[in-house]
Formats: structure tokens, C-alpha cells, sequence
């Protein structure tokens, strides 16, 4: 479903990520995991292209996406993301953030949006908090609606970018839950975690890069029971 | 007692003078009518020259921001009446336009600078996160600024938009440098008919602060209704 060839990437002189090679099946959960600035994240915004990559080749569903110029916008319907910081629109009410994309660009009307909001919403736990402010809620509370509102697309691929990362513990279970019982339906997942027993739990591959590679991958039993390489072990004895 | 009869007499005498004999309060309306005209057709020409630049300001293309930041050091490195005079004898002196409009086009295209400042501080302002997710559900940057950016941004924009209004208005006392007969002008020309300095200008510095504190309790309302869904 997603290819990945070879991919570059560089801010300026800084080299991030330096040839990545992947293939993502349609079902299949990835959890990309390895230290700060290991390049994960910047990987991930490469897949829907909110970092420009310097070289090499993505394709989603065989469409080349780096050649696709202005018809990207249509590409990234397909491609649901959750981001660390949530960034709920603060203008708008919890429902409002989840129809205001299929309303503008599926042509949804607006009744049928309201009542897909609504069952999406019941979906990530979230009920009668459809017509509060984004302020009024929690962190985990609103990164229920950023999947919510990403959901609301139809997407075919969901990207998850830390999403646990910038929330308080007690509210860390209530996402991971939600982003469980997603897998579990079938959707393709691609998740930047620090979160090891959601990846160990969840994930079908573990890719774990390092300094812009993807240094080892394999099921999670490969990856956290015998991994082959050095760094890869350092790495995980220091967060397990 | 003679002494307060002396201090009414003096003031009726100044207020006659200077207010009711010869009708001279009129010139007074007149002279803030002018004012607050010209502040008007300034803060629209402001406002439309202020947006256009920010959006060059912002844009990639190079050579549109070296223009727009050129733009803006030239207007807020010198001071207002000069630009006025510049403006008025040596661009618009010749051609056909009022003095009135002259003096609009001056203050407009001094206010767009500092309104282009404002708007891109306000639009900058605007947590990045916001352009990303509206992107990254699809939306092309055109529409993620129509329904996500500016929505936010007029928030940021508004309140120090209506204070830039209160300055204009003050800044539009210049006017009389080219011989726009507005409240201050209205203020000397009634000084040089009754010899009286004070009572003229202190009439025109009360009517400049009750429009200004309207403005100013109008800006708080404002901002307490902007504050509300933060």
C-alpha cells in the first residue's frame, strides 16, 4: 500500500534522513520507534508530504506522491494523521472539527456529517461533548477527537505522530485504546511511539531507525526478545 | 464672591467668544467632521494596502518581499508630515484630487504599513500545528487559510486594528499642514479670530478625547468578546 524508495532528506546542511526503504501493507500496524532525532517523525511527515523529501520515491497504492503537484490535497483525504500537539481547530466546537473536512471537501451535507460526527465521536468515547470548545477538554479527550476529526475522511491509512507524547499518564490509556480497537478493525497504521508496550502489543512490524536509517525490523518479537544489532539492544535497555 | 463672578464672567465671555457669537461651534462640527472622514477613508485604503502587503510580505517570491519591506521601513522610518507634504506637493499636488483626498491617500498608505504589520504578526501568530493538520486532511492553503488561519488570526488582529485607528485619527491633526480644514486647523483659525489661544484648542483636545474614549470603550468591549472562546 505505501513504498517507500530510498527516501532523503535534509534541512539545509543537516541530514535526516539518508535512504529509507519500505513497504507498508494494506491492514499492517508499523510502529517506528528509536531516540530523538533519529528521523522518525520526519519520516512519517514525508508520507503525506508535510516535509518535502530531498530525494528518492513514495508511492501510495503505486501513486508516485512526490510528482503529484497540486493534486496532493486530494491524496491526503486518503491519509488520516494525528499529531503530538492534537492541533484541534480552537475556533471551532468538537463536532465542527470533525465535519468541517467532509462537509468542504466531500460535499457531505451537513446532516449526514452531524450524524457521522456523532457515531465517530461515541466511537473514540466521547459523548455530549460535541458542542464544547477544544479548551474545555483534556489532553487525552482531545486527542480523541484529533482521530475523531482525521477518521471523519474515510482515510485509508492513518498516521499517528507521538501521539502519547504530550499527554499526562492517566490520560495515555484512553488514546492507546482508541488507536487498539483501530488496528483491530483493520486499518493501516503507521505510528511514531515511545509507547513500547503499545508497539509490542499492537504493532505487526517494529521499524527502528537511527541516525536516518531504518537500522533494524522485524515482528515485535524480533525486535524487543533477540534483536540483532548493538544499538538496537542499547536503545531498548534504555527505555524498557 | 466678586472673585467666583469674576471667574464666570471670564469663562462665559471665552465660551461666547470662541463657541456662540458668530456661529463659530459650527466650524468646530465641521472641522470633526473633516476628521473623522479622512481617518475613515484612511483606515480603508489602510486596511486594503496593509492586507496586500502582509500577503507579499509572506509570500516566497523575493522580489515582491523586498518591495513590501522597503514599503514599510521608508513609511515607519519618517514621520508622518512629511510624507503628508511629500504627498501632497510633489505626487498628488497636480492632479485633480480633493485636499481631502489627497490627505487620504497620505494617511492610507501611511497606515497600510503599520497595518501590514499587524496583520502578519497576526497570522504568524497562529500556532504552525494549525496549517499542518488543516493540510494534512486535505485542504489546499488557500482554503486552510480561509476556514482555519485567518478565522484565528482576525482574533489576534482586531483589537490592535481598532487601537491603530485611535492613533490615526490623532495622527490626522497634521492635516492642516496642507491647509485641510479639520478640527485642529478649525481650532487656529477660530484662535486667530478671537486672540484667544487657550479656549480653542481646549475645546478641539475634549472633542478629540470623547471620540477616542468611544473608540477606546468600544476596543474593550472587543476584547473581552475576543477573549471568550480562548
Amino acid at each position: 500500500m505505501i513504498e517507500v524508495v530510498d527516501l532523503h532528506k535534509s534541512f539545509g546542511e543537516l541530514k535526516v534522513l539518508k535512504g529509507i526503504n519500505t513497504d507498508i501493507k494494506k491492514g499492517e500496524v508499523v510502529c517506528i520507534i528509536g531516540a530523538s532525532g533519529s528521523g522518525k517523525s520526519t519520516f512519517l511527515r514525508c508520507l503525506n508530504l508535510l516535509e518535502e523529501p530531498t530525494a528518492g520515491h513514495i508511492y501510495i497504492d503505486g501513486l508516485p506522491i512526490m510528482e503529484l503537484g497540486k493534486d496532493i490535497n486530494k491524496l491526503r483525504q486518503r491519509v488520516g494523521m494525528v499529531f503530538q500537539q492534537f492541533n484541534l481547530f480552537p475556533h471551532m466546537t468538537v463536532i465542527d472539527n470533525v465535519t468541517l473536512a467532509p462537509i468542504k471537501l466531500k460535499k457531505m451535507s451537513s446532516e449526514m456529517a452531524q450524524e457521522k460526527g456523532i457515531a465517530l465521536l461515541r466511537k473514540v468515547g466521547l459523548i455530549d461533548k460535541d458542542h464544547v470548545y477544544p479548551n474545555q477538554l483534556s489532553g487525552g479527550q482531545k486527542q480523541r477527537v484529533a482521530i475523531a476529526r482525521a477518521l471523519a475522511m474515510d482515510p485509508e491509512i492513518m498516521l499517528f505522530d507521538e501521539p502519547t507524547s504530550a499527554l499526562d499518564p492517566e490520560m495515555v490509556g484512553e488514546v492507546l485504546q482508541v488507536m487498539k480497537q483501530l488496528a483491530k478493525e483493520g486499518m493501516t497504521m503507521v505510528v511514531v511511539t515511545h509507547e513500547m508496550g503499545f508497539a509490542k502489543e499492537v504493532g505487526d512490524r517494529i521499524l527502528f531507525m537511527d541516525e536516518g536509517i531504518i537500522a533494524e525490523e522485524g515482528t515485535p518479537e524480533e525486535i524487543f526478545k533477540s534483536a540483532k544489532q548493538e544499538r538496537t539492544r542499547a536503545f531498548l535497555s534504555q527505555v524498557l | 464672591m466678586s472673585f467666583l463672578v469674576d471667574i464666570y464672567k471670564i469663562l462665559s465671555d471665552a465660551i461666547y467668544i470662541n463657541l456662540i457669537k458668530e456661529d463659530r461651534y459650527l466650524l468646530f462640527i465641521k472641522g470633526l467632521g473633516v476628521s473623522l472622514k479622512l481617518t475613515i477613508y484612511a483606515a480603508i485604503l489602510g486596511i486594503i494596502i496593509g492586507l496586500l502587503v502582509a500577503l507579499a510580505r509572506m509570500t516566497k517570491n523575493k522580489v515582491l518581499n523586498k518591495i513590501a519591506l522597503l514599503y514599510i521601513d521608508l513609511i515607519r522610518g519618517t514621520p508622518a508630515v512629511v510624507q503628508l507634504v511629500i504627498i501632497y506637493y510633489a505626487i498628488l499636488g497636480s492632479s485633480s484630487l480633493s485636499k481631502i483626498g489627497v490627505a487620504s491617500v497620505a494617511f492610507g498608505i501611511n497606515s497600510g504599513a503599520y497595518v501590514a504589520e499587524l496583520v502578519r504578526a497576526g497570522i504568524q501568530a497562529v500556532d504552525k500545528g494549525q496549517m499542518e493538520a488543516a493540510r494534512s486532511l486535505g485542504f489546499s492553503y488557500g482554503q486552510s487559510m480561509g476556514y482555519i488561519i485567518i478565522p484565528q488570526a482576525v482574533k489576534n488582529i482586531l483589537p490592535a486594528l481598532v487601537s491603530e485607528f485611535i492613533v490615526l485619527l490623532k495622527e490626522t491633526a497634521i492635516a492642516g499642514y496642507i491647509a485641510l480644514d479639520d478640527l485642529t486647523r478649525m481650532g487656529d483659525i477660530v484662535r486667530s479670530r478671537t486672540f484667544d489661544a487657550y479656549t480653542p484648542f481646549i475645546v478641539v483636545a475634549l472633542i478629540y478625547l470623547y471620540v477616542t474614549s468611544i473608540l477606546t470603550y468600544f476596543l474593550g468591549k472587543l476584547e473581552r468578546r475576543m477573549s471568550v472562546s480562548d
